[in-house]
């Protein structure tokens, strides 16, 4: 069968990616950053880079899907999703 | 789909760690509720299927001080408002129905006691035990009667030196098995009206119960309305001062209202709460695209603030008012009480059957982690326990003398 040479790249059973790689994966795709969300450094504040409550939203449900884990009530709030290191805490207390 | 928490929580409150859909207020109550709330949800089910009373989380609300907590601070206690009474119950119905029906019925009589009670002896000592964490219970409607609480045949007959008796036949008498005492109303006296009722602590040494009939029902299992009848041989200071109608307009109705409605929006803010754990799998599955059930989760939780709003008025209305018997005996507010009991028994089944729809199968499935079948069966309990109709039957004599409080 064809490799597909992105598989590597997408989550797997076999590969469960860290958080902070969820994360900035996540801001990739959703994140709609003004920037290159690999590039963030991980205590940039996140609002001055484009990022939303709209798309944080999907931010979050795209990390719950890579990580296998749901971000408690607890947690929802603004400033959670405020950096890459404090969405990275929130999303490894999480699981 | 914007998750309203993280919109609302922009411009206030950067660090506040309220959870979206928990009351908001409370605060000294808040963590005590939510502890006793947690060994409720553990035996929900099992106090669902088996129809016997909460006992783990009736346990915990005493040892957390939550029966309790409206013991005025001049006796010795937290002076506990309707508001967070209120709160209280919306946190206990999310987790276990029945539990929160309990907490609800016995502050619904516990709250004569200090406000109509008088200085008695009796009297007293059940405010101290209420107190120490003493759980108290209700007979008020009677057979022969047809479930109206404001009649009595039973009545008060006085023997010698102060000595009491009384015999009531009642079709229900919820978690009477678990109450250290249990308020009965009955006529003042065997020559009385029907309507000129006391309102008598009976507790558990001086009463007699024998089972007449057993409470299986579709929901609200928990809270054991078995029948019994109640002999009881007492002490005429055990008699609270005032008349009942007094009592009655004045706390047991307008507190009992408010706490029931505030136990159903638990109901349906546990329902909510499943209907959203839903449609968060469904977003999480395709990630960018809003699922059509997050629509209907909108629709919900418009109609679920609607209803938590109105009671939290309510509460407020009556802590407001709560020493001014010109207001509590006033039409207009009788009215409002009653159509607070009404709107909110209406909207529960409502509420609860969106979350089902948005839910799909496993919300209709009879058990597992998103099944609303306990809800929306334990929220068809809030139009049946006293009747709406009952309730509109006397609003309509009522509406030809007074409008809504605008």
């Amino acid at each position: 069968m064809h490799q597909d040479p992105t598989a590597a790249a997408a989550p797997s059973a076999l590969a469960v990616p860290t958080a902070e790689e969820a994360v900035r994966r996540a801001l990739a795709a959703h994140g709609r950053l003004t920037v290159d969300a690999s590039a963030v450094a991980s205590i940039a504040d996140l609002y001055a880079l484009g990022l939303t409550s709209h798309a944080t939203v999907n931010v979050m449900l795209a990390i719950e899907n890579d990580l296998d884990v749901e971000f408690p009530d607890a947690v929802l709030h603004r400033s959670t999703f405020a950096t890459i290191e404090s969405i990275t805490a929130a999303a490894e207390a999480a699981e | 789909m914007t998750a309203p928490v993280l919109a609302g929580s922009t411009e206030t409150h950067p660090t506040d760690t309220t959870a979206a859909g928990t009351t908001a207020s409370a605060d000294r109550f808040a963590a005590r509720a939510a502890l006793v709330a947690e060994v409720a949800a553990q035996h929900a089910d099992e106090v669902d299927r088996d129809a016997r009373p909460p006992r783990e989380a009736i346990g915990a609300m005493r040892e957390h001080g939550l029966l309790a907590a409206a013991v005025p601070v001049a006796l010795g206690g937290e002076g506990a408002t309707l508001t967070e009474l209120a709160a209280i119950a919306t946190t206990l119905g999310r987790a276990c129905a029945a539990t929160a029906m309990v907490f609800a019925m016995h502050h619904g009589q516990a709250m004569a006691l200090w406000r109509h009670g008088g200085v008695g002896l009796g009297v007293t000592a059940m405010t101290e035990a209420v107190l120490a964490g003493a759980l108290v219970a209700s007979s008020t409607t009677e057979k022969g009667i047809g479930g109206d609480a404001r009649r009595s045949t039973c009545a008060i007959e006085v023997s010698s030196s102060g000595r009491i008796h009384l015999r009531k036949d009642a079709p229900v008498i919820s978690y009477a098995t678990e109450a250290d005492a249990v308020f009965v109303t009955a006529r003042r006296s065997p020559d009385a009206a029907p309507s000129d009722q006391r309102l008598v602590i009976c507790l558990p040494e001086d009463t007699t119960l024998t089972q007449t009939s057993t409470w299986d029902t579709l929901g609200l299992r928990g809270t054991c309305s078995n029948g019994w009848v109640l002999e009881a041989v007492t002490h005429e200071d055990r008699v609270l001062r005032d008349d009942y109608a007094t009592i009655s307009a004045r706390t047991v109705l307008p507190v009992s209202h408010v706490l029931w409605a505030s136990v159903w929006t638990g109901i349906a803010a546990g329902a909510a709460e499943r209907a959203r754990q839903a449609v968060r799998k469904q977003a999480r599955a395709a990630v960018g695209t809003t699922p059509p059930g997050a629509l209907r989760l909108a629709e919900l939780l418009v109609d679920l603030q609607s209803l938590a709003d109105a009671v939290r008025h309510a509460a407020e209305r009556f802590d407001a008012a709560a020493e001014d018997p010109s207001v509590l005996e006033s039409t207009a507010y009788a009215l409002a009480a009653n159509a607070l009991k009404i709107n909110a028994s209406e909207r529960v089944v409502d509420i609860v059957t969106k979350a089902m729809r948005i839910v799909g199968i496993a919300g209709f499935a009879a058990s597992g982690p998103t099944s609303v079948a306990r809800h929306l069966r334990d929220a068809h309990g809030a139009a049946v326990m006293v009747s709406n109709d009952r309730l509109l039957q006397n609003d309509a004599a009522l509406a030809l003398m007074s409008g809504a409080i605008l």
